[in-house]
């Protein structure tokens, strides 16, 4: 016999290798190949950014812990350092970093510690930090400077806004699309990242590559990134052909402004999205459509994270009324 | 495409080690303790008194009213005590404990009868023999099955379906009694067809035996009565309403049975018992049990007297290895823990885990992260992270009407949580309150 104790527990006895920690470092790993265009295009200014908001993400989660709520430390989990790298994919690469600590603070202390912690937050907080600083200071979080490579005629070397913005001044000025085309990166651009936005946001290759990756592992499931996208499609498409000189084309509309980001990373936040699959359609569904609103009639060009808050908002009205169908509830087959 | 259920389910390292290894039997215990209740329902009654002498097969204690079973000596001795004697629930429950007769002579020795194919016997004297014989379901849930075959006048029933699935990891019991004994299962599935007066009977039995598939399939491709289901390998397919719904497409209405969808559903060991008492007189006194480990020297399949105890197992097996720490009765999915070896064998006992150190310590409890993995997973289409909310504040007239009691407590939810939360525990936990709330209510 063995001298150790032996354990008495209640079933089942074994669990599979899934852990929290893990899904949040798949996520990280799905996020490297975006952060390295990043700091292909962004140069340093990337790679600082993420250092500061990932260290203040940590930090500010260690201390108030620690200090003022007392209680276990829980920064080992991944989920501060995912913050972090988030709340940095959403910010322009040449923030000033007190502000980027600014953000860090708002995403930790605010919207995840004061709801709770890990599982309690209703809204993602990389997002909330992120709006918070929108709104704080919009002249630093709109002026993106623009991609080193950038091979399209972009005006001002330095800083410019993003493709979005540029067609919603361009409209607002009363031009037409094919006037405002010739200003904004073409969509192969686009597609790789070599265009103006927030630091993680425009390469759409890479973050569909990270975003394949997750879906793969099955740490997210297509529902949310499918439907969110196709919602704009489908929305944006109905505007472009009914009028395409004063509305741009889907693909310019899910390319760019944060869409694949948001749809793949953001909106797929476990903790702040629906539970069942159907509660995630409606879910995306209703982030598509406040995106597209946004764009189209409200005063920012891009919306995706006010959409994304806007409908974490509504997760526990969905969770309670999209319930998954109880077995034997509804008797389909009948006895033959 | 293999069939299954729709909703739901796992599949966990299947880890059958020991589906090679044919059925051996276990030398006849010196001491067996012999639980009067191993089975659902009321607990049977002593007859026997210390010092009588007893034969292999005679009961001992008699059945308690419908839903119970009688028990039999599965030895030849003395009863040389009635005590209360920890089972396999924890808990101190009365035994006839019998020492065995050096020659233990008996009329039941051989699991090998030659195969004994003519049916005689009335549909009313089965049911009667599988009453008299303490034979109850031998996939786990130790129900009687003569409760189950009593079907009342003008119900409408047309299937019988055999569970060999054996989902639980680790199990090889009934995949090996289906290689080993397919045509005595076969005649035994004759009698309950002949019994019920039905005349459609189907196998279910999961891809990873497909040695047992094709053995069926070979048996029974003459046959218009037999089928055999392939099914696709997911846990916890060997829930009933889970085969069922795989296998015919039919779902049990919610607090419902099988029954209720024109089914019955009985195990192949089951079957396999019920052939032995119709055509060989012998009542339910051994039965096959795996002991496994991976760290088990020689993990194999036994035939076993019911009250021996675990540890004659163990030792047969060449004891304990280094660093145990746990020791189930049954799969790791739905067994119990028991806390020492003096546990004996029940009819409900289909196999004896050793788990070790690297696999035994459950993970440290986090939050939350509201994944929605246990939702995904649940067969029955419940929502554990509420019900173990509900549960831990109290709310349990909320987690009733969440269906707390539909719950098969198939385990699925506490195995994907990537949070390491004790789900199944807190279930478990407001049902029992649940339950009490009702009882009370009517």
């Amino acid at each position: 016999m063995s001298t150790q104790p032996i354990i008495v527990s209640a079933s089942p006895h074994v669990h599979s290798d899934r852990t929290s920690k893990k899904l949040m470092y798949d996520v990280i790993i799905a996020l490297s190949p975006a952060f390295l265009v990043s700091i292909y295009v962004f140069g340093l200014g990337a790679l600082i950014v993420t250092s500061v908001a990932i260290a203040s993400c940590v930090l500010f989660e260690y201390l108030i812990q620690k200090y003022l709520l007392k209680t276990a430390v829980t920064i080992t989990d991944g989920s501060a350092l995912l913050t972090g790298i988030l709340l940095a994919f959403n910010l322009p690469s040449n923030l000033p970093i007190w502000m980027v600590i600014v953000g860090g603070l708002v995403a930790i202390g605010v919207a995840k510690l004061s709801f709770g912690g890990l599982g309690f937050n209703i809204f993602n907080p990389a997002l909330v930090g992120r709006v918070f600083l929108l709104v704080s200071f919009p002249v630093q979080m709109t002026m993106w400077p623009t991609a080193i490579e950038n091979n399209t005629n972009v005006v001002d070397a330095v800083t410019g806004a993003t493709s979005l913005g540029v067609i919603k001044e361009g409209l607002q000025y009363g031009d037409t699309m094919t006037e405002i085309s010739s200003r904004i990166p073409s969509a192969i651009d686009m597609l790789f990242g070599f265009t103006g936005g927030s630091l993680g946001e425009m390469s759409a290759l890479a973050l569909l590559l990270g975003g394949l990756y997750l879906i793969f592992r099955k740490v997210i499931s297509w529902h949310i990134p499918v439907m969110v996208l196709m919602t704009m499609a489908v929305m944006t498409g109905v505007f472009w052909a009914l009028d395409p000189e004063h509305y741009a084309n889907p693909i310019i509309h899910i390319l760019s402004g944060g869409a694949i980001l948001g749809a793949f990373y953001m909106a797929t936040d476990l903790v702040t999205s629906p539970m069942t699959k159907k509660g995630m359609i409606i879910f995306a569904i209703g982030i598509g459509i406040i995106t597209v609103v946004i764009r189209l009639f409200g005063a920012y060009p891009e919306g995706v994270s006010f959409a994304i808050l806007i409908m974490n908002a509504f997760v526990p009205l969905i969770n309670k009324y999209f319930k998954p169908r109880r077995f034997g509830s509804k008797i389909k087959a009948k006895i033959v | 495409m293999l069939k299954t259920f729709p909703k739901g389910g796992i599949h966990p390292p299947e880890n059958k080690l020991t589906s090679a290894k044919s059925i051996k039997k276990m030398p006849v215990p010196k001491m067996v303790y012999v639980p009067i209740s191993q089975h659902i329902g009321i607990p049977s009654e002593i007859i026997v008194n210390v010092k009588d002498k007893v034969e292999i097969g005679q009961v001992i204690a008699k059945s308690g009213g419908f839903v119970s079973s009688n028990v039999h000596s599965p030895v030849a001795g003395v009863v040389t005590k009635l005590d209360k004697i920890i089972d396999t629930s924890g808990y101190k429950k009365q035994c006839i404990v019998i020492r065995t007769d050096a020659k233990n002579e008996s009329n039941f020795e051989e699991i090998d009868y030659p195969l004994k194919k003519d049916i005689t016997m009335e549909p009313k004297d089965i049911l009667q023999r599988i009453n008299d014989y303490g034979i109850v379901g031998l996939g786990g849930a130790t129900f009687p099955s003569h409760v189950k075959l009593s079907v009342k006048e003008g119900t409408v029933l047309d299937h019988l379906i055999i569970n060999g699935v054996e989902c639980e990891p680790y199990l090889t019991a009934d995949h090996r009694l289906m290689l080993e004994k397919a045509e005595e299962i076969l005649v035994g599935i004759k009698i309950l067809m002949h019994a019920l007066h039905i005349d459609k009977a189907i196998i279910g039995i999961e891809n990873n035996k497909k040695d047992a598939i094709d053995i069926f399939k070979k048996l029974t491709v003459n046959d218009s009565g037999i089928k055999v289901a392939a099914l696709q390998v997911k846990y916890p397919q060997g829930g009933e309403k889970q085969l069922v719904r795989a296998i015919l497409n039919r779902e049990v209405p919610k607090n419902g049975l099988p029954l209720d969808v024109g089914v019955i559903v009985h195990n192949v060991g089951t079957i396999f018992a019920i052939y032995q008492a119709i055509q060989h007189n012998k009542p339910l006194i051994e039965r096959v049990v795996t002991v496994t480990g991976k760290k088990l020297e020689n993990a194999s399949n036994y035939w076993v007297k019911i009250g021996t105890p675990i540890s004659d197992l163990v030792n047969e097996v060449g004891g304990l290895p280094e660093g145990t720490r746990k020791i189930v009765n049954g799969g790791p999915m739905m067994g119990k823990a028991i806390k020492n070896l003096d546990v004996p064998v029940t009819k409900g006992t289909s196999g004896i885990l050793v788990i070790s150190e690297d696999e035994a310590s459950r993970g440290e409890p986090k939050n939350c992260i509201r994944c929605g993995e246990c939702v995904e997973v649940c067969p029955m289409g419940l929502e554990p992270h509420l019900l173990m909310n509900l549960s831990e504040k109290g709310m349990y007239e909320k987690a009733g009407s969440e269906d707390i009691m539909t719950c098969i407590e198939c385990g699925s939810c506490s195995y994907v949580c990537p949070s390491h939360r004790p789900l199944l525990d807190y279930i478990r936990f407001g049902k029992t309150i649940v339950k009490k709330l009702n009882t009370v209510k009517n």
